[in-house]
């Protein structure tokens, strides 16, 4: 068996070995990597996630078991020190030496940092390993302020550390400009406000001359004299390729780092192989992860003996998320000594910034510039890459937001998706054909695509749906066998037709009876739509059981029946009521999680009895049997509560009689808490509002059950009037385009454009709808009835209270037992 | 429980010994059912009025053991008239009784027949 020993366990160093392990036959190597870092190989390109979530195994690329599984001996926490060519061996710190055939340097880099006089001291970092971010956690304790040397990329993803870190953050660049090496002025100055609207202040054209401090960090002082306070500093400007153990050996290594090596990746000695951020291409040193995956993949295939791959110079295109800005760069993005027509599209409002650089005879386009929006990304990379004809109006590729769709434009097979794993738009189709995959995760699991960085999976789930159209496979959301129209296509017919009737429904665009899917949808749509008392008319007979009978069916056949308590707030003698309602009845009791009160174990024909004393003593329905609003939870609110902002009560009880009985696609739960320590857990309720000091925060699309989601913030500081306005405008939205049975979370997390797009619709009126949306929810309020109270004074509709119609007799085989004092049905089939 | 389900079987045509009075047909909503109770046992007639049919079966799921057919809900599946069940949407052939979705056991069902404005259940005994 030939050895191979890799040096370094980085991210590039991990993915040589599992390319090595799934390529080469299962006993034609042997591999050690060496890794001098305590932990496994890890996620690199997401540190800054370990801020929020401060746990190494989520950033591990494989756990410590899957070198075991793949029989890959890994030794952590091991550094190598000397390479002896001549007997082909290597050495480490705790003086094991192991011979090697082939050896690979994975050894990365290291942070450069500039020679300024005071970096030795106290609270100055680098950010590069868990260990230096588990440090600069320890040491922001003490600190309020800081300060990252560097406007780079890194540089802004250690400032949103430090933000996450509750410093006050500021960043100092060398350079003119933030990202100088992918952006031009402009698109530094949209990515600058963007910067500092989230509270990071900037410096630029700064020299640091000298850190400052007894000891520890206190200054520093730059060329121009000035002086910035501060406790802490991260630097960040820049890397320095870890090349000293090929030094040692004698290899040839650049004049400012980095080891050489040919297109096969060869160093001079062509048993050893140099990879990743520590190997010197063409006189270029890859600082991003992709071209290091590709430097693995060619290695891979010399070992294996398929001789035909050699590195080429790679593209550096980036796309990502700094700090909740999108920014990316393309092709040659600058153009500084290229001739070229630059298109160039402006939002200084909501800082977006785009600019894209044609070719002087106008047919190619050489490269760009996104920054606040980069949707269009992916399409302008293949553009660039491919050499793709442009279209007659090139600048229609990204002025989408003008109005209207951004052109999108059909891609060879030969392009490029997923840079990370190199999938081609080939692989993929041919992944959808070949296994007839019909979800787009199937697809990424057996292409890879997406799995690296994830910013090519929008572009993957369109290539999957246009393949799928192509297979005439689009599987078109329908309700059932009975209707060939998705939710939202029949909500329409309902209203432009003006139906009211399920049969004549059926009739007019369907086929068949129906059945147990599309009655209940329709009658929700109905009830949405109309209004109209969901018992008469025959529309009983498309009612789901517990909305027939207005109540919930339990176990055993009983019913249960819960009264309308709104905000919680209830008098003494409503309580009696309840009390002796539930005594007369031998009801069992139980208050609710929406404080209200449940009247368990009810026998169908005493329903409408039971609710005629609540109705004459002021209640009404509480809707606890419908896909609909169900409470609105308060806390005790200002009236009572010494930390109180408003009255939440109130406010709850005004919103929860404003909503009551509204029928959707699922049940709605909402909430109104007094203050932010949220005492009405308004977080994780379809939609929630928090008291400020000033107004109302409005959340939406929480809720708890088997999937919890928190709340997102729809609106802030709004007054009680704009509060409301913005949840009819939501929960009509939502009503109208939500699939059957989709909470509202589950609707948020499908809909395109996620949370700005809800927020553009319902509070920016993007559609233009906001007015309708309205229209129809005041329709809703002002033609409100209690359903309980008109079966209650309808004989007709009190007839069917009842368990057989041959006899007076109720269910003979209903039977209750004692449990703790109450009475709880028997066991099913007991 | 009074009844077992093994009291429930199916009874054919041409094998009704007895008809039984249910109710007036007035008693059984359109596209709905309702419960009788005959010598113990428990039946659900429902008036499937959009087919212009009616059917009976046990009103007793066969999974569950509850006493709640009749509360379910009508619908086709291609042909086949069916209900649902209201407590777990299993759902019965109304011809047959067959379970559609094919795991529990099958309703026993009965034959019925209209006179006069009311709905007659044939029994075998």
């Amino acid at each position: 068996m030939e050895k191979i020993i890799v040096i370094g366990n980085g991210m590039v160093g991990y993915k040589f070995c599992e390319k090595l392990r799934a390529k080469a036959g299962k006993n034609q190597f042997e591999i050690t990597v060496f890794g001098e870092e305590p932990h496994p190989a890890y996620d690199r390109v997401h540190l800054s996630e370990y801020f929020t979530n401060p746990s190494v195994a989520s950033l591990e690329m494989a756990p410590r078991s899957w070198y075991e599984e793949n029989d890959i001996n890994l030794i952590s926490g091991e550094m190598i020190i000397a390479i002896d060519r001549a007997n082909k061996t290597i050495t480490s710190h705790k003086g094991t030496t192991l011979s090697y055939d082939k050896l690979i340097l994975a050894t990365g880099s290291s942070a450069f940092v500039p020679p300024i006089k005071g970096v030795e001291k106290q609270g100055v970092f680098v950010y590069r390993t868990i260990e230096d971010l588990d440090a600069i956690i320890e040491y922001s304790k003490k600190t309020k302020k800081a300060a990252v040397l560097g406007g780079g990329l890194l540089g802004l993803e250690a400032a949103k550390a430090m933000i996450d870190l509750k410093q006050e953050t500021h960043v100092v660049e060398f350079a003119p400009r933030l990202m100088p090496r992918q952006l031009d002025n402009a698109g530094s100055d949209a990515l600058l406000s963007k910067m500092e609207e989230l509270g990071i202040r900037l410096h630029l054209n700064k020299n640091t001359r000298n850190i400052s401090g007894d000891g520890k960090i206190t200054a520093m002082e730059f060329a121009d004299d000035s002086i910035l306070d501060v406790e802490m500093l991260v630097i960040s400007a820049g890397i320095k390729p870890r090349d000293e153990l090929a030094t040692a050996c004698g290899l040839a290594v650049g004049q400012r780092g980095g080891i050489v090596v040919n297109d096969l990746l060869q160093t001079d000695d062509t048993d050893i192989y140099a990879i990743g951020e520590c190997a010197l291409h063409k006189n270029f040193i890859y600082g991003l992860v992709a071209p290091g995956y590709e430097m693995a993949d060619v290695v891979v295939n010399q070992l294996i003996g398929s001789n035909d791959k050699t590195f080429k110079s790679y593209d550096m295109s980036t796309k990502l998320k700094l700090i909740g800005v999108d920014v990316a760069s393309f092709g040659n993005a600058l153009c500084e000594n290229e001739t070229h027509k630059p298109i160039v599209f402006e939002d200084n409002y909501k800082g977006i910034y785009k600019r894209i650089n044609i070719s002087e005879d106008g047919k190619r386009l050489l490269g760009g510039i996104l920054v606040g929006e980069a949707e269009a990304y992916n399409m302008l990379l293949q553009i660039t890459l491919n050499g793709m004809a442009l279209p007659p109006n090139p600048e229609d590729l990204i002025l989408g937001s003008r109005g209207g769709e951004e052109t999108k434009m059909e891609l060879p097979d030969s392009a490029q998706i997923c840079s990370c794993e190199n999938v081609t738009k080939g692989d993929i189709c041919q992944a959808i054909v070949d296994n007839g995959f019909e979800d787009v995760a199937q697809v990424k699991a057996c292409t890879k695509a997406g799995t690296g960085c994830g910013a090519c999976n929008p572009i993957v789930k369109d290539i999957f749906n246009e393949q799928l159209a192509k297979m005439g496979k689009v599987v078109k959301n329908v309700i059932c066998e009975h209707f060939d129209y998705s939710r939202q296509e029949l909500l329409d017919i309902i209203k432009i037709k003006k139906v009211k009737d399920f049969d004549q429904l059926l009739d007019e665009h369907g086929k068949g009876d129906g059945c147990e899917t599309c009655r209940p949808l329709a009658a929700s749509l109905l009830a949405s739509t109309w209004n109209e008392m969901i018992l008469e008319k025959g529309k009983d007979a498309i009612q789901d059981t517990n909305d027939k009978y207005l109540a919930n069916i339990q176990k055993g056949g009983s019913y249960s029946v819960v009264p309308r308590i709104p905000g919680g707030e209830i008098t003494p003698d409503k309580l009696i009521v309840i009390g002796e309602v539930a005594k007369e009845y031998d009801l069992y009791t139980k208050i609710t999680g929406g404080q209200r009160i449940d009247l368990f174990g009810a026998q169908i024909h005493q329903l409408p009895d039971i609710w005629e004393k609540l109705i004459n003593a002021g209640f009404e329905s509480g809707h606890a049997y419908g896909k609909s609003l169900r409470t609105v939870k308060s806390c005790v609110g200002s009236t009572w509560c010494r930390y109180g902002l408003h009255d939440s009560v109130s406010f709850s009880i005004e919103v929860e009689e404003r909503y009551r009985g509204l029928r959707s696609p699922h049940k709605l739960k909402s909430a109104v808490s007094g203050c932010r320590r949220e005492c009405a857990e308004a977080q994780s309720k379809d939609f929630g509002i928090i008291a400020t000091e000033i107004g109302w925060n409005l959340y939406v699309c929480g809720n708890g059950g088997s999937n919890p989601q928190h709340a997102v913030l729809l609106a802030g500081d709004v007054d009680s009037a704009t509060c409301l306005k913005y949840i009819d405008r939501f929960l009509m939205f939502y009503i109208k385009t939500a699939e059957p049975l989709n909470r509202t979370a589950t609707w948020l997390n499908k809909l395109d454009g996620g949370i700005d797009y809800l927020i553009d619709v319902v509070v920016n009126d993007s559609l233009g709808i906001a007015a309708d949306l309205e229209r129809e929810m005041q329709f809703m309020v002002d033609t409100y009835k209690c359903e309980w109270k008109e079966v209650v004074n309808n004989p007709e509709l009190r007839k069917k209270f009842t368990h057989f119609v041959n006899t007076e007799i109720p269910d003979p085989t209903m039977k209750f037992e004692d449990m703790r004092g109450q009475k709880k049905p028997v066991e099913w089939g007991a | 429980m009074t009844q077992e389900i093994a009291e429930y079987k199916t009874v054919k045509a041409e094998d009704v010994t007895t008809w039984y009075k249910a109710a007036s047909m007035e008693a059984f909503p359109d596209n709905g059912g309702a419960a009788i109770e005959y010598k113990g046992l428990q039946i659900a007639i429902f008036n499937f009025s959009r087919r212009k049919e009616w059917y009976a079966s046990q009103n007793l799921c066969p999974h569950k053991k509850q006493m709640i057919l009749s509360r379910g809900m009508l619908g086709s599946e291609g042909e086949e008239p069916k209900v649902a069940c209201p407590f777990h949407k299993k759902t019965f052939s109304l011809k047959t009784g067959n379970n559609l979705n094919g795991d529990e056991c099958d309703l026993a069902t009965y034959p019925v027949k209209i006179q006069d404005g009311y709905v007659y259940v044939g029994f075998s005994h």
